[in-house]
């Protein structure tokens, strides 16, 4: 299986090195070509506008999405999420949102935890790992790390919601940042928040499996792709 | 179920986000504002420039509280700030203000000429220069979430941060030949910690983010220090002292995608105008030289 890593900017290696470690072939794609006989794309974490506007240059939107018509797999982590989605929402910068795929019926919101002192680790349930889990690491939650992440708002009917953050405890209160919430910028708990889903071929997740050692969302990914 | 923030791994993972990119230094919110837009993916938020504090003189110091705010809020991308060498408070000053990285940077006038700040004591990551393998695992040993070369900032001379990615780069490749036995006096040698020493062998790269800085003035230089293995670049005074800051940072951006395509960097290196100008190494006194601030 080859399986391309969009390389414009952050950490496509981390993901390479995860599916060579499980045997796939890893490219690099930086220009539309790269994108010839792929089974799939990971779309990195990394700073959204960043390479949004480095996808743009290079014309890779319109192939990308051309990949998803085809039925490729293509799944997106942090940044990878928030370009896959239809709509943003939450606050905004001045004329810097990314452009976006629009691939996915999710709305999200962009660094919707807060700054950099508000990333966090925590485990999540996410149930849909067992069609890829041994026998050893069923029902195991999932140890995710999220950086200035962006979290899932709203999903569409097509949309399968895979994982959610589970109610807080005293320590893991968020900074509300949704511009049409009445709790704008007060701390609140996370509770079930949306933050890893699927779309038939299409996958996401706020948080960064290529930063751990278990490969389980990978195999996942692998899976939705074979 | 529980959440931990400012632990090793959401520190080291921010820098890690970083990678393949561009942190440019800017001095007020417009100029944050084309870095945003040029593709950087930070900036560092600093009330002048490397080559007008060389030129101008006098203590440097952490920016101004508000002028980090303004920038804060002008955009989404990460925003880093500089604290001085060992001023444990400029750093916590910065935690306050809720900046995503701190710089705890030679290029402003150190306040402990002995001692670094402890970096674990805070949530929010660091970045720290060096010019070798040994400074650069002492930061690290201190906490430090990210390295960076020192280079000589202010200069447009890249001389020095090709010396520096050099020196570490090559000491990790020699590292990874010795015998288990000589690690302990390798780290003696060189002043490191030696469980470090030990993880660097093991891996054959530094256990965290490594990015080049210091005297970086146009694409080719910045695709220079990728070629060279580092993992990103900062541009300081490079864009902002050029003839047009929003085209070179662009081009700058694109270079460190595509670093390995010199085709695209010819393209990307036409029409930008003046470079900032540059500085002879021999020519700065070595008193005036920022590389040997820090211990």
């Amino acid at each position: 299986m080859r399986i391309g890593v969009l390389a414009l900017q952050g950490a496509f290696l981390e993901h390479a090195h995860v599916l060579r470690r499980l045997g796939v072939e890893a490219i690099e794609v930086r220009l539309p070509q790269h994108l010839d006989r792929l089974d799939g794309l990971i779309i990195p974490g990394g700073e959204s506008t960043t390479i949004g506007k480095l996808a743009v240059q290079y014309g890779l939107l319109e192939p990308i999405r051309d990949m998803a018509r085809a039925g490729k797999a293509i799944w997106g982590t942090c940044a990878g999420l928030i370009l896959l989605s239809k709509e943003l929402s939450g606050p905004r910068g001045q004329g810097a949102d990314p452009p976006l795929l629009k691939l996915m019926d999710i709305t999200v919101a962009r660094n919707a935890f807060g700054r950099q002192v508000d990333s966090f680790e925590t485990d999540l349930a996410v149930p849909a790992l067992d069609v890829v889990s041994t026998a050893e690491e069923a029902g195991r939650p999932f140890h995710a790390v999220f950086i200035r992440a962006p979290r899932i708002e709203s999903v569409g009917e097509e949309v399968e919601v895979l994982a959610r953050l589970e109610p807080a405890t005293s320590a893991g209160s968020v900074r509300c940042l949704n511009e049409a919430c009445p709790e704008l910028g007060r701390r609140v708990a996370g509770d079930g928040i949306v933050v890893a889903a699927r779309q038939g071929h299409l996958l996401v997740t706020a948080f960064h499996p290529e930063l751990t050692a278990d490969t389980r969302f990978h195999r996942y990914f692998l899976h939705l792709a074979g | 179920m529980e959440r931990e923030t400012g632990t090793e791994t959401v520190k080291r993972g921010l820098a890690q986000m970083l990678k393949g990119g561009v942190i440019m230094d800017v001095t007020n919110a417009e100029q944050a504002r084309i870095a945003e837009e040029a593709g950087a993916c930070a900036v560092m938020a600093l009330e002048r420039v490397p080559a007008d504090i060389r030129a101008q003189g006098g203590v440097a110091r952490m920016a101004p509280p508000e002028k980090i705010l303004e920038i804060m809020d002008a955009v989404t991308i990460p925003v880093m700030a500089k604290c001085r060498i060992g001023h444990f408070v400029e750093a916590q000053v910065l935690e306050a203000l809720g900046v995503d990285f701190i710089d705890e940077s030679e290029v402003l006038t150190p306040a402990d000429e002995e001692h670094h700040v402890d970096k674990h004591a805070f949530k929010v990551p660091f970045v720290c220069g060096c010019r070798n393998l040994g400074e650069a695992l002492r930061r690290i040993g201190e906490g430090a979430a990210m390295i960076r070369t020192k280079g000589e900032a202010g200069t447009g001379n890249v001389v020095e941060a090709v010396r520096h990615a050099r020196a570490v780069l090559g000491e990790i490749r020699r590292l990874t030949t010795m015998a288990p036995e000589e690690l302990m006096t390798y780290a003696k040698e060189i002043g490191a910690p030696y469980e470090l020493v030990c993880e660097v062998a093991r891996l054959g790269r530094l256990p965290v983010v490594n990015f080049a800085a210091g005297g970086i003035a146009t694409p080719a230089d910045a695709a220079l220090m990728m070629q060279l293995g580092m993992d990103g670049v900062f541009v300081g005074s490079g864009i902002f002292k050029s003839a047009d800051p929003a085209r070179r940072a662009k081009a700058i951006v694109e270079a460190v995608t595509h670093y390995n395509d010199p085709a695209i960097i010819a393209e990307v290196s036409k029409g930008l105008g003046e470079a900032m100008p540059g500085l002879e190494i021999a020519t700065i006194p070595t008193e005036e030289r920022l590389a040997v601030r820090g211990w």
